[in-house]
């Protein structure tokens, strides 16, 4: 036998095995729908954590909260709960609970009964009440949207009516409770479960194998690769109708959109923006579009000079081009902004005049303010993508070009992302670029985590512009009851906003959620979040 | 040979240290740190930052923390994942088995073709297939890995649909985890449909991991068996009228073979750092699909945990290899 014989031999054997194994993935069975999600649940409590992929992988298939959003609306709707009540004084929310909603089981825990008002006081006792045995169990867990949220300081006390009647008492009228009782953080517990492991020694295992009220039930979790689980036939909202639901996690965004296009998921998370115009073309391939629940600005540093002056912040505004921002760094994705909150959240004031492009008065406004010749400074740019901003890099480099017209010389400036959020939580910055996707809808979830003076020591205030008038009407319109009046009041916070342009409000980004043909009743969820309760394959 | 053995494992004491410390130094110089990573865009009261700054126990001098870590290391003790909270050790038993078995069937992918490859380029010294084999192998060896790994993606999986585009099996087969080698456990199953979409799954994955090593063994094979295919023995073997086959399996090759496996030993380690960027393309839930998302998300332990635990492998194999050098190689003993 020859050398060249052993080689080609092993080439046709190799050859053989791969041709033996390497068939064309096998269908998918029929009613399971497989999610290409962008990366691994940090665990399976629903209040613990505060990233959307645990959510979506937790809070959004197997809990449900007392109220929710209306899939594709930030429109709150009865949940867990069928009704409530507001106390004249807005301070007591009294909650009536549905009844007959069954929790799923697994081979620990079998539920004896219903969910209750013990449950949802439970559910929340846990988060705030330091007394209570599960509050906290493991070192470095936190209840972090509890704790954001200043929930604390918001909610006196959760008080059992009777068995399906919950009242929560708050310490001052919050007019934005409600939204936030939707959020994922709300999620309702089982105490029975709790309990009974607690019995068995085991406390944690209700932690790490979830038992919600959710329309899908939890079978399995294998680390980084897949997460399966399956229709809960007793779901109080009605069976879904797909019987499997598998989670693919694929960190990768080209791998995801790989597997979307030979059909090893349905729907995938998070596409890249350059593959979408690709995307759009593939026949076997919907690409849902929705507008953001969000804004990417670049805010001034107010406390440093030349920013503390109105007329300064006011010309820069004036002298950047979001039209051609939009086109080049959104691909034409989006809408330009001129508001801190996106036309699709109520109380968007639309009868404000954004700043128009016009960079000769930009400069005259500049020599009014003391300088005629501009002045330099620097420009901290994201160096990530955000759902507010595809491209920090180049929106910087057209701003730092628009400014340089009327003689402001940017230096342009990036840390790596999460130092990048450090220094700005210290006012190092002089303009930087940010932004926000809103997660409950209200629009108190936008002017006081990002514009409230409590934010500027948080450090989600970057401008750190602390106006006693806005202030005071963010404040007073968290207080009102009344939906109009609420929105009075802020659409009057926004035409203080724009007159004081601590930003230069630059575009609310469009959102987008490839899924495949045979993909039927799926909504884009307007909080970002991913819903597969009413979704169906039509082969 | 005692004192050969002890030498040797003393020489691991100060690797351990260098490597924990190395491993600490670099995931605490990165910018950013853990308590940041859970805020995103919002601000975090100053209080509560403290108060998880404290708890991670972030808020101590850095040889404090260092110190403090080794301690709980000498005592077994890994620490848990800051995002997760589960035992850095669980985390990593869990996953590695899938990073063997891929490293594994790259092993055996590049071994069996870089094998007969250098042999036939170094019998065909200057011919059309030597030029072939070694220009493959530059290429081989020169590929970007993310490129490569795209590349066959897009090919075999996108074009031809021959092979599935990433994971480790197909989403219809929930095969319980009891070794956690995906073949070894579908087989256990006796489940062969689960099995064979494991296998297909392996394809690409391993192909891409062992380019390199392919690439390294089949050059090596190649000069190696020059050297020897102009001793004496084999011009001796020739003219006994020994086959050409006879002469290259029995005399020449298993000469030529022995730097040959050394350099497969040294490819191990370059297994396990490509492993990071192969298991990220292919979606491969194995240590460095894992040890990425730690350094991202700034899991101290969990990178601390991961990399100590990978140098402690190559260190121990190493250390088993030195061995048994001793033992085979009187010289080195004295060496």
């Amino acid at each position: 036998m020859r050398i060249t014989n052993v080689v080609s031999r092993t080439s046709l054997a190799c050859a053989v095995a791969l041709a033996a194994f390497a068939a064309a993935p096998a269908a998918l069975a029929k009613g399971t729908l497989v999610y290409c999600s962008e990366g691994s649940p940090e665990g399976f409590q629903p209040q613990f954590f505060s990233t959307g992929t645990t959510f979506d992988a937790v809070s959004v298939p197997m809990f449900n909260r007392l109220v929710q959003f209306d899939t594709g609306t930030t429109d709150v709707v009865p949940a867990l709960a069928t009704s409530w009540t507001v106390s004249p004084d807005s301070k007591a929310y009294t909650f009536k609970l549905r009844k007959g909603v069954k929790f799923h089981s697994n081979a620990q825990f079998r539920p004896t009964r219903d969910m209750n008002a013990d449950d949802v006081v439970f559910s929340w006792s846990r988060m705030a009440d330091d007394a209570n045995p599960f509050h906290r169990m493991t070192a470095g867990q936190t209840f972090a949207y509890f704790d954001d949220m200043g929930m604390k300081n918001i909610v006196d006390k959760v008080e059992k009516v009777d068995d399906y009647t919950v009242r929560y008492t708050l310490k001052r009228a919050e007019a934005p409770f409600l939204a936030d009782m939707a959020m994922d953080f709300a999620s309702i517990l089982s105490k029975e479960y709790f309990d009974a492991m607690q019995k068995k020694g085991t406390p944690n295992a209700a932690d790490v194998f979830p038992i919600g009220t959710g329309p899908f039930e939890f079978v399995s979790y294998q680390k980084d690769a897949t997460i399966r689980y399956k229709a809960f036939d007793a779901y109080w909202g009605g069976r879904p109708k797909i019987d499997n639901l598998v989670f693919s996690i694929t960190r990768d965004a080209t791998t995801r959109y790989a597997k979307l296009k030979t059909g090893e998921c349905h729907v995938m998370a998070f596409p890249k923006p350059a593959d979408l115009a690709e995307m759009q073309k593939d026949p076997a391939i919907d690409v849902l579009r929705k507008e953001g629940l969000n804004i990417g600005y670049i805010a001034f540093n107010v406390e440093k000079k030349p920013f503390d002056q109105k007329l300064v912040r006011q010309a820069l505004n004036m002298a950047v081009d979001k039209e051609a921002i939009l086109k080049a760094v959104y691909q034409g994705q989006g809408q330009v902004a001129k508001n801190p909150i996106p036309p699709i959240l109520w109380s968007y004031n639309d009868a404000i005049k954004d700043y128009p492009y016009d960079p000769a008065k930009a400069k005259a406004m500049l020599a009014q303010a003391g300088y005629p010749n501009g002045f330099e400074t620097e420009l901290w740019y994201l160096p990530v993508t955000r759902p507010y901003n595809p491209d920090g890099k180049r929106m910087a480099e057209l701003v730092q070009a628009d400014w340089e017209k009327i003689g402001v010389k940017a230096k342009l400036i990036t840390y790596e992302w999460a130092e990048y959020r450090k220094r700005s939580k210290t006012g190092e910055q002089s303009a930087m670029m940010f932004g926000w996707s809103g997660d409950n809808g209200d629009p108190d979830n936008f002017f006081v985590p990002l514009l409230g003076c409590e934010a500027v020591k948080g450090g989600g205030n970057v401008a750190r512009w602390c106006d006693k008038r806005f202030e005071d009407l963010v404040v007073k319109a968290a207080q009102t009851p009344d939906k109009a009046a609420r929105a009075k009041l802020y659409g009057e916070a926004q035409v203080i906003f724009k007159e004081e342009a601590p930003w230069i409000t630059i575009a609310h980004s469009v959102r987008f959620d490839p899924i495949r043909r045979e993909v039927r009743g799926y909504k884009m969820d307007a909080t970002a979040h991913h819903y597969f309760t009413h979704v169906d394959i039509v082969k | 040979m005692l004192r050969f053995a002890l030498r040797r494992l003393a020489l691991v004491v100060p690797t351990f240290i260098g490597v924990t410390l190395i491993a600490f130094a670099l995931i605490h110089f990165i910018p950013g740190d853990p308590v940041e990573n859970l805020s995103g865009e919002r601000g975090m009261d100053p209080a509560r930052r403290a108060r998880l700054l404290h708890e991670f126990g972030l808020d101590r001098p850095l040889p404090v923390q260092y110190a403090d870590y080794v301690g709980h290391v000498l005592r077994g003790d890994l620490g848990a994942s800051l995002t997760t909270h589960q035992p850095v050790l669980d985390e990593f038993l869990a996953l590695f088995p899938a990073t063997l078995e891929l490293a594994f069937f790259a092993m055996v992918f590049a071994v069996v073709l870089g094998l007969p490859a250098g042999m036939l380029a170094a019998q065909k010294r200057n011919t059309l297939a030597d030029y072939a084999v070694m220009g493959a192998s530059l290429a081989g060896y020169s590929m970007p890995i993310f490129w490569w790994a795209l590349l066959l993606i897009l090919t075999f999986s996108v074009q031809l649909g021959w092979t599935p585009v990433s994971g480790r099996i197909a989403v219809e087969y929930d095969v319980p985890v009891v070794t956690g080698f995906m073949l070894v456990d579908t087989l256990r199953a006796g489940d062969f449909a689960a099995f064979r979409s494991a296998v297909s799954h392996l394809v690409l994955p391993a192909i891409v991991l062992g380019t390199i090593p392919l690439a390294v063994i089949a050059r090596m094979t190649r000069s190696s068996m020059l050297e020897v295919l102009r001793e004496d023995y084999i011009r001796a073997a020739r003219a006994k009228g020994l086959s050409v086959m006879a002469v290259t399996i029995v005399h020449a090759l298993r000469n030529a073979l022995i730097p040959v496996i050394t350099v497969i030993g040294l490819q191990v380690g370059l297994l396990l750092s490509g492993a990071i960027l192969t298991e990220t393309i292919f979606s491969w839930p194995g240590i460095g699909n894992w040890l990425i998302h730690g350094v991202q998300s700034r899991d101290y332990p969990v990178v601390q945990g991961g990399i100590l635990l990978v140098a402690a492998l190559v260190i121990g194999v190493n250390l088993v290899v030195d061995l048994l050098y001793g033992i085979v190689n009187p010289r080195i003993r004295h060496g």
